[in-house]
């Protein structure tokens, strides 16, 4: 095979081809988008909506990193998000006036600020991510974050409990710029993710005490996640600045950290274009619901979401809703239809083996195998009767269920 | 003196709370946030209630202020069997991620549903604050303090006997150290997760009573105390019924003080927070916690 | 250079009051198989969980190729090159099985690569990630499992899960692999394969063993010396056949 050959095959090698539908995808959508802008003509309101969904989709998928790819809850994205965002505009403010460099740079320069002071609160909120495990750590980020904007409250450079007023950016190439950093940040994540260093953080996930005794650095990777993600978020805080004018700190409160979470577990922990789908859809949901249900009714639009997410999560996680989930997998209808037997081959293989090989097992041996084989001339080994634990494919892995305790 | 007494008021009211999260902790492993909002439904039902039998009842004050208290225990309670039938259970051997989003889901669906009855704008009744104050010395204090305090009191020694002592307590014991085992004895483990709910819901009760003379009824007045309550759970450890009530006073009596002083008055929030950060990193299970060995 | 690969002087552990582990002296020479066995709760696993430093012995310590390697942590005292498997396998199991294994190779020397390089996708993460996968696919070879390699690892049968245990272990590249009960579970063929397949990489990697087993014949084909442990002390320590015929060894098995 030539050289090329090879690399065509290692770019579209299994699994690759999804990564490139994503970016495809997003940059179809900024398209249209920019297309329906020139010829219709998009309204004020929709395209800040498109600014607000690609930030929500860079929070979501920043956020995905720590819950759903390393598997610590963390309930205080939104606070990195205020640090981003009120830093963030701060330099950029101060930018504008001191000097006359183009808005665009001014913006990019401020993102990259804010990455960096956000990744260091990730810093300083990872470290305790190393003691703490599960649930504590949900409460001291949900801490961090409540931390945080009373810190905000509190400053007076930063306006107060008034808010921090910042500039708008062009409302024609807003949603632009945003949907750029989008595809960054996706590029960025998904490559992480696709690499060895993904591996390990996987790799941590599922069975942090198997990762450390394959000597991968738990304390680097969990560090590493959370400034990663961290930074993402602090990006987002400078576009969502630019989009809203004001910066106030009950924006950035509990609530918002959930519902970014809620983006997270609705699209699948650990599956990025999940993020962005239900980053997209709850976003736009909100605004709709926003729109629609003003007044009295505005309540209504609470209820809704509420219901929503309610019958989501117990739809896809309810054990007792397994074969029913199973029976409408598009998956497996595909595969019903194509005649295929998903997954039995593995399986399936090893039991022709077992049938294989004559053994004769008879019930006292196998009771009494622990103690006597060896001594006896016992042709059964011990452990014969062992039902191997057999996990299915589909099931969530369990971020905070620490069964191994004891 | 004053201080003292309100910190310790407070800080009942948080353990009050705190018990709550901690029990369906213990037993159902999953975090409660909707057990904040009980706390608001509760408030909410007070409130209704007591203006409803003041209106129209010949009924002297206190006694339709009573039964407007045992009504609302008795509907909270409810709720929080019913939130656990329809919302948690279906949920239980699944991840508990996917119970604690089901639980935010119902935490705002209570607030959706209280502001569409009961509207957005604020509300408040005075009941406990109608006794007035107590001449100590040369300080007043509030009767409704000294109230709190002793009933708070009162009702956690109570639930920490009915936890030692009565076959139901014991049942949630065996559940909390191991569901499955305590399964096999015999315990019916759904009964128990339904009798935690509803205790935890009894006492979000008393602590919307209790909390009504310094807040205001509003959809989201559980929220905040919900969040406070929950990080006093943890600082205690959480899980643990002791730890629940230490952490609730430490957090009830550092926000009084925090509050008394103009510096930091505008942190108190941060300062508490840090508090439990602090204890966290120090003893990352929390004051009361048990600690747990990882078994390879 | 010490002549052992393994020594321990004193190893012990108490939780609380209850003394898990005591005095226990474990000498190993380079490329032996070495056997541990004792009845249930006799304090096997504790000690490969302090070999491992997933705790930390309260008496006594442990060499490496005379290195002391007490109170380093799990990663650390990996790197120095121990490796082992899981009594309750501890796959990753929501990866594949090659990627197990490439777990295992995370931190050779030769595929060191920092995180931007692979977050930025630069030549030389396109060139590790082919290194890495053709190394794990020549680990899975020796184990049979080059087929399966695309496969979850929690969907593998239960004695191909072992030996990929075994797999991504030896992907670290130890100089001492612990094996806690690796034949449990297997059947008699597998058991038989599994005996040569050690044999094998114990020539094949230069390596030297240490395993847990309840199967006696397994230790009997394999093991060259063995510790016999019970109730956390030595029973008896030596030749694998003395140590099967001693009395008191009889005697704590069959509970006499």
């Amino acid at each position: 095979m030539t050289m090329e050959g090879t690399k065509k095959k290692n770019l579209f090698a299994k699994g690759g081809w999804k990564n490139y539908i994503t970016y495809i995808v997003i940059i179809a959508f900024l398209a249209i988008m920019i297309i329906l802008n020139l010829t219709v003509g998009l309204g004020r309101g929709d395209k800040s909506t498109l600014a607000r969904i690609a930030f929500s989709c860079i929070l979501a998928v920043s956020l995905n990193l720590v819950v759903g790819f390393l598997g610590e809850l963390s309930l205080g994205h939104a606070g990195f998000m205020c640090v981003g965002a009120y830093l963030g505009c701060f330099v950029a403010n101060t930018l504008r006036d001191a000097t006359a460099l183009p808005e665009l740079v001014v913006v990019i320069i401020a993102m990259i600020i804010a990455g960096i002071v956000a990744a260091i609160m990730g810093f300083v909120i990872g470290v305790p991510a190393l003691r703490l495990r599960g649930d504590y750590l949900a409460i001291a980020t949900l801490a961090f974050g409540e931390i945080v904007r009373c810190i905000f409250k509190n400053l007076k450079i930063f306006g107060g409990a008034k808010g921090m007023s910042t500039k708008i950016y062009n409302n024609n190439t807003l949603f632009i710029l945003a949907f750029i950093v989008l595809l960054i940040v996706v590029f960025c994540c998904q490559n992480l993710i696709n690499s060895k260093h993904g591996r390990a953080v996987i790799a941590i996930r599922d069975n942090e005490i198997a990762a450390k005794a394959m000597g991968i650095n738990v304390t680097f990777y969990k560090l590493l996640i959370f400034i990663v993600a961290a930074f993402f978020a602090g990006i987002a805080g400078v576009l969502y600045g630019s989009t809203i004018g004001t910066i106030r700190q009950e924006t950035f409160s509990f609530n918002y950290s959930i519902e970014i979470l809620v983006m997270v577990v609705l699209g699948g922990m650990g599956s990025i274009n999940g993020s962005l789908v239900a980053a997209t859809i709850i976003t736009y949901l909100n605004i709709l619901l926003q729109n629609q249900l003003s007044g009295s009714l505005a309540p209504v639009k609470n209820i809704v979401y509420a219901l929503i997410l309610i019958v989501i999560v117990i739809f896809s996680n309810a054990p007792a809703l397994k074969n029913f989930r199973e029976s409408i997998n598009p998956k497996a209808i595909l595969a019903r239809i194509s005649k295929k037997k998903p997954d039995a081959s593995v399986t399936r293989s090893d039991e022709a083996k077992w049938d294989r090989i004559p053994t004769k097992i008879n019930i006292d041996e196998v009771l009494s195998a622990d103690t006597r084989s060896g001594y006896a001339d016992d042709p059964v080994p011990p452990g014969e009767d062992v039902v191997p634990m057999e996990a299915t494919k589909d099931e969530l892995y369990r971020p905070l269920d620490r069964k191994e305790e004891k | 003196m004053v201080i003292a007494i309100d910190g310790l008021s407070l800080g009942a009211i948080y353990a009050l709370i705190a018990l709550g999260y901690t029990m369906v902790y213990g037993i159902a492993k999953m975090l409660n946030f909707a057990h904040g909002d009980v706390i608001m439904v509760g408030a909410y039902m007070i409130y209704t209630l007591c203006t409803l039998t003041w209106t129209t009842g010949s009924l002297p004050i206190w006694a339709g202020a009573l039964i407007a208290f045992v009504v609302s225990i008795v509907v909270c309670t409810l709720l929080g069997m019913v939130n656990e039938k329809v919302a948690y259970k279906p949920l239980r051997g699944a991840s508990p991620l996917a119970a604690l989003i089901t639980a935010i889901g119902v935490s705002y669906l209570l607030q959706g549903i209280a502001q569409l009855i009961w509207g957005a704008e604020q509300r408040s009744i005075s009941i406990l604050d109608r006794l007035g104050t107590v001449r100590v010395g040369t300080v007043a204090i509030r009767w409704s303090s000294i109230i709190t305090v002793v009933c708070g009191a009162i009702l956690m020694i109570g639930l920490t006997l009915f936890v030692k002592k009565t076959r139901t307590g014991r049942a949630m014991l065996a559940v909390s150290e191991d569901k499955g085992a305590a399964q096999m004895m015999g315990i019916n483990v759904n009964k128990i997760v339904s009798v935690t709910f509803a205790i935890g819901s009894g006492l979000a009760t008393f602590a919307a009573l209790f909390y009504l003379p310094t807040t205001a009824i509003s959809p989201t007045l559980g929220s905040m105390p919900g969040i406070k309550a929950f990080a006093a759970a943890v600082i205690g450890g959480i899980g643990s019924i002791p730890g629940a009530v230490v952490g609730g006073i430490l957090l009830g009596v550092v926000e009084v003080v925090c509050n008394s002083f103009e510096a930091t008055a505008s942190y108190t929030t941060a300062i508490e927070f840090a508090l439990l950060i602090i204890i966290l990193l120090v003893r990352p299970i929390g004051l009361l916690g048990k600690k747990r060995r990882v078994k390879v | 250079m010490s002549e052992y690969v393994l020594e321990t002087q004193n190893l012990g552990i108490s939780f609380g009051g209850l003394k898990a582990v005591q005095d226990a002296n474990i000498k190993i020479k380079k490329g032996q198989i070495y056997g541990m066995i004792g009845p249930n709760g006799a304090g096997k696993t504790t000690v490969f969980n302090m070999l491992t430093g997933v705790y930390l012995p309260t008496t006594g310590t442990f060499f490496l190729n005379g290195e002391e390697l007490k109170g380093k942590t799990q990663e650390q005292i990996n790197h120095k090159g121990i490796a082992r498997t899981f009594q309750n396998i501890r796959l990753f199991s929501n990866m594949s099985v090659i990627r197990n294994v490439m777990v295992g190779l995370h931190n050779q020397p030769q595929y060191k690569c920092n995180f931007l390089t692979s977050m930025f996708r630069l030549p030389r993460h396109f060139k590790i990630e082919k290194a890495m996968r053709e190394h794990a696919k020549e680990l899975l070879r020796v184990f049979d499992l080059e087929d399966e390699r695309n496969n979850l690892a929690c969907n593998l049968p239960y004695g191909k899960q072992r030996k990929l245990e075994i797999a991504r272990a030896l992907a670290t590249n130890p100089k001492l692999l612990l094996l806690d009960e690796p034949a449990a579970g297997m059947n008699p063929q597998e058991t038989a394969d599994l005996v040569q397949i050690v044999k094998k990489i114990r020539d094949d990697f230069d390596l030297t063993v240490l395993l847990i087993e309840h199967d006696m014949k397994f230790v009997a084909g394999l093991c060259e010396e063995i510790t016999v442990l019970n109730f956390g002390t030595v029973l008896a320590q030596g030749k694998t056949e003395d140590c099967l015929n001693d009395p008191e060894v009889v005697k704590a098995y069959i509970g006499g």
